[in-house]
């Protein structure tokens, strides 16, 4: 065999493989999907495509619901959580990977320690001090424990000490200050990283529901979540009605990751690094 | 009771400093308030869902009409959170002058002096126990009526009529042999042995556990509780009897089965289990059923007496409530236990009229008599910690299904851990 | 451990404009560090210390009294055979899932980062899973997971095996339960593969093509050792993820309880249900502090085994 039909084998192979696994991933997705267009009565078919495919339980979901609203709320939360991780984490993980200074491992075990600790028993804590600052029922309020967090630090800093030093010596020399080296020197290297942290941060913070339903207080400020959970009621949830929930969520995620995950393969080729 | 509110606020104080980090600054309850042209603010903290917010709005919206002087202001929480928000507010120095909870929580809620004795004048016992149901007396402790329950809940037979009516059967099983004839008639299996349709929903979480403990034991005889509600018997011989009986309906007789369908509900949505014993809040779930059901008194046991299990979600007031936040409170209340408040709360909802008065207009519902009918002799259960309580049963039931041990092991040691449970809260209380 | 540069040291101490270079970067560094490091000590550490306080009191969320109990919630914790229980369901849940979401994570990354084509859509394919709502997917799972009608179990039926209980068997329910999360983990691990893979320089591998090495030799002493920083991660990400394990046995096991016979049951739904079932906030708090310091102990022991292992 040559080497070009040893490799269109084994690109084949490939292929296959990974087809494959993605219909085994994609087949639960595909039946909530399916799912949220089934009547309450129907759910129970395995069917992919629904017999009598109705759109009532997006229409009660707007009925009762406000359910833009929720969007929204969800947009900003999310959105706004996922900038200030971006930048503290990366600006903290750089700090830990490149800079030397005393205490620097004491900071960085102290930070990790603190994903260490399950939210359960975090939230409350936290409502006792988001109550006496006045912040509860507010976006601050919903987002502010996710602001930084200890697995972006961690993610961070993981990648900027793959950093060669000479690279970021060579800014020292075109006399750029330290910010400056970690902002147009360290940050476009670790480009796939930041995509990632970014894209998990935002899903986070999509899906997270216990602490908002805590945190929240009126209707007018649920996120997404929070509005579903209302659909589940002693012992029984509406599961038509928490799947067409789940698929409308899973959408704007969906594009978010279809444009991002292009930058986790195209930030090696803007970087200095080749 | 002023020196205990200032230990609350002294212990939120010093735990929210610690928090911030900095020093203490008092912080004062917010909610209700008076201010001078004599107008009232109350609080009140609700679990919810759609229907019940609904008709909780135009409630308050009337409520406040017939009282311009009276402002009720809601919070709504989910009801598998209700308990994490209610203890993160009150942690926090918040709290309701009126709270809507689940009776079976009242024990701790009364331990942990949250709430406060309805006011005799307003509630005298004698009249609420002549007006109202027996079953309310779960809402008294230690002689006194904490909480009223605008409605209430029983447990009974829903059955699909439509299966019936295919299988021959003209009526739902009035006896536990019928039931078992019953279900066996109902239940289908493919040629490999795979369960299509089960006749009888057997599940030991969802209503199972209260169907055992308050109805079948007590109907071979044995009771749950003794009389002082400190020891567990149910693992007595009789207990013993209800409990083979009532597990054989999935170990001998197959007639349904532990997470078919995932759960009762969504099998008895779907047609696939022609019997389910369940409660009257469900009938707003199957509003949009696609065949004929219909709810009938739960089947009778070797004593021939009739029992059902009763529960419900109650109004009580809170210790902030004082001074005129507290007689705006007593109003509020005394409007939500209204008769016709009452009957439009069926209506709308589908839960049960707390008072006989309203529930025998509802006596011909085919759809609310089985549960109707078992207001009059329902119990309600004492629960020190529902959740486990209930666990020590599906554990002992799974401990026959998969976990290999025989009826008697497996209900001691169930009665065992709600031994404890009630050792421990009865400790607690001296 | 911390090589603070030895000029530094040596030098008589600057006036202020005079600092040397890496005085000047260690007060940025603080400087820059000052908002997050207070971040971390309100929000997470602080309240941290408040377990830690009410681990030695009795309260029950609603009474303004918390008792101090001393040690009694932690005595009461080793013999309580849930907890105990919990404890070792919850090490199940990291031994089995953490190295095959690792090795599964791994692979695709690998197949996709081969492939001209659709790597995009493969990508995105692979990540839904992961975006879903976790109520959602358990839901599906529980379907499928059936004994009767279920998927899994026609599948099975075709290759004339019987039908397994697979929820509602005390012995196959955790293995299940881990499969959903592998299953919805792996488009997470994969993405961080994927970034680790792409941080790869590529002159390492043109120069392993130029010498003819085989594909697993490539594998063996270029990819892997490179990838090491993000295998650590991932191993020590991947533990702590696995070791508060919550939501998908809520919603998976019948009734969120963790059973048949709590054999699904990890610390974390242990917790919750002691605090917000039980409202025995003290004796759920000494349960969080037992799984803090068993976290803490792996984080550093597995820091210092897997870094060592590949240095190079």
């Amino acid at each position: 065999m040559t080497y070009s039909q040893r490799r269109t084998l084994g690109q084949t192979a490939t292929y296959i493989l990974l087809v494959l696994g993605a219909v085994l991933t994609v087949f639960p997705f595909l039946w909530m999907i399916a799912t949220a267009f089934k009547p309450s009565t129907d759910i129970y078919s395995l069917a992919l495509i629904p017999k009598a495919p109705t759109l009532a339980n997006f229409a009660k979901l707007f009925d009762h619901a406000p359910f833009a609203t929720w969007f929204m709320n969800s947009v900003v939360v999310a959105g706004l959580t996922t900038v200030s991780v971006a930048f503290f984490d990366s600006l903290v993980g750089y700090i830990l990977a490149k800079v030397e200074f005393k205490g620097r491992n004491i900071i960085f075990f102290a930070i990790l320690s603190s994903i260490m600790i399950p939210t359960e028993m975090l939230i409350i804590p936290w409502y006792v001090g988001a109550t006496k600052v006045g912040i509860t029922d507010t976006y601050l309020g919903i987002m502010f424990p996710g602001l930084m967090t200890a697995f972006g630090v961690f993610l961070m800093r993981q990648f900027m000490e793959a950093i060669p030093n000479d690279l970021l010596d060579a800014g020292r020399i075109d006399g750029l200050g330290e910010f400056g080296i970690w902002w147009r020197v360290a940050m476009p290297n670790v480009r796939p990283a930041l995509a990632a942290l970014g894209i998990l941060t935002f899903l986070g913070s999509w899906n997270a529901f216990l602490w908002p339903v805590i945190a929240i207080d009126s209707p007018a400020m649920w996120t997404l979540p929070v509005g579903l959970s209302y659909f589940s009621y002693e012992n029984f949830n509406q599961y038509e009605l928490v799947m067409a929930g789940a698929t409308m969520a899973v959408i704007p995620v969906l594009v978010i990751f279809a444009i991002f995950q292009k930058q986790i393969i195209k930030g090696i080729t803007l970087t200095g690094i080749k | 009771m002023a020196k205990r509110v200032a230990a609350g606020i002294m212990a939120v104080a010093v735990m929210s400093g610690v928090l911030a980090g900095c020093g203490s600054k008092t912080t004062t309850p917010s909610g209700g308030s008076t201010n001078a042209g004599g107008k009232v603010t109350i609080e009140y903290w609700q679990y919810s869902y759609t229907s019940k917010t609904d008709l909780m709005k135009q409630l308050i919206t009337e409520f406040q009409d017939k009282n311009p002087d009276i402002t009720v202001k809601t919070a709504d929480f989910p009801y598998e959170q209700y308990n994490e928000k209610v203890a993160a507010a009150v942690s926090a120095g918040k709290g309701p002058d009126v709270i809507n909870l689940y009776y079976g929580w009242l024990p701790k809620y009364v331990d942990s002096g949250f709430l406060q004795p309805l006011p005799e004048d307003a509630f005298p016992p004698a009249t609420i126990e002549k007006e109202f149901f027996p079953l309310v007396k779960a809402a008294k402790m230690d002689g006194k009526y904490y909480v009223l329950p605008t409605a209430v809940r029983t447990l009974a037979l829903l059955y699909n009529k439509d299966l019936f009516k295919a299988a021959g059967i003209a009526e739902p099983p009035k006896t536990w042999d019928e039931l078992v004839a019953t279900s066996k008639a109902l239940t289908k299996r493919d040629a490999s042995g795979k369960l299509e349709q089960v006749g009888f929903y057997f599940n030991a979480g969802g209503q199972g556990h209260n169907w055992f403990r308050e109805v079948l034991v007590r109907q071979t005889g044995g009771q749950p509780l003794s009389a002082d509600n400190k020891q567990v018997l149910w693992n007595s011989p009789q207990g013993l009897q209800a409990f083979q009986w009532w597990v054989d309906l999935q170990k001998v007789h197959k007639v349904g089965e532990i997470g078919f369908m995932t759960d009762d509900v969504t099998a008895f949505k779907a047609g696939k289990a022609a019997m389910d014993v369940d409660g009257s809040f469900r009938l707003g779930n199957l509003l949009d059923a696609k065949f004929d059901f219909a709810s009938a008194p739960l089947p009778l046991g070797p004593n021939g007496q009739p029992y059902t299990m009763a529960s419900f979600w109650a109004n009580g007031l809170t210790k902030k409530a004082t001074g005129a936040q507290k007689d705006a409170s007593v109003k509020f209340m005394k409007f939500l236990t209204q008769p016709d408040v009452m009957e439009r709360w069926t209506k709308a909802i589908g839960e049960l009229p707390a008072r006989p008065e309203v529930a025998a207009k509802f006596k011909d519902d085919p759809k609310l008599k089985g549960f109707i009918d078992g207001l009059a002799y329902a119990n309600a259960t004492f629960f020190t910690d529902e959740t486990k309580d209930r666990d020590a049963i599906t554990n002992a039931v799974d401990s026959v299904l998969v976990g290999g041990k025989d009826y008697k092991t497996a209900l001691d040691e169930g009665q065992k851990s709600a031994q404890a449970l009630f050792d421990d809260y009865w400790t607690k209380r001296k | 451990m911390a090589t603070v540069p030895q000029p530094v040291r040596g030098a008589p101490r600057p006036t202020r404009p005079g600092l040397t270079l890496a005085q000047k970067r260690t007060l940025w560094a603080w400087g820059a560090l000052a908002v997050p490091l207070l971040f971390f000590l309100v929000v997470r550490i602080l309240p941290t210390l408040v377990a830690l306080n009410m681990s030695f009191r009795q309260w029950d969320m609603l009474s303004p009294d918390k008792p101090w109990v001393g040690m009694a919630n932690y005595q009461k914790l080793f013999k309580d055979p849930v907890f105990v229980r919990s404890l070792t369901n919850t090490f199940l849940y990291v031994v089995v899932g953490v190295p095959v979401q690792l090795i599964l994570g791994l692979g695709v990354a690998l197949l996709i980062q081969r492939v001209n084509r659709f790597a995009g859509l493969f990508r995105t394919l692979y990540f839904i899973p992961y975006i879903t709502s976790a109520v959602a997917v358990a839901w599906v799972w529980r379907w499928m997971l059936q004994e009767h009608g279920g998927i899994f179990n026609e599948l099975l039926h075709l290759v004339g095996i019987a039908p397994q209980k697979f929820l509602g068997s005390p012995t196959q329910a955790l293995y299940s339960i881990v499969a959903a999360i592998v299953w919805q983990g792996l488009g997470f691990q994969m993405v961080i593969f994927l970034a680790g893979l792409e941080a790869i320089p590529t002159m390492f591998y043109e120069a392993a093509q130029l010498d003819g090495a085989s594909p697993w030799q490539v594998f063996r002493h270029i990819t892997l050792p490179l990838l090491n920083p993000t295998i650590v991660f991932s191993a020590i990400i991947g533990t702590i993820r696995y070791l508060q394990v919550f939501t998908e046995v809520l919603s998976m096991s019948n009734q969120g309880q963790g059973g048949p016979l709590n054999s699904t049951k990890t610390l974390v739904l242990f917790i919750y249900q002691e605090a917000f079932k039980s409202s025995k906030y003290g004796y759920a708090a000494a349960a969080t502090v037992v799984l803090f310091l068993i976290i803490l102990v792996l984080t550093v022991v597995q820091n210092k085994l897997i870094t060592r292992k590949y240095e190079y």
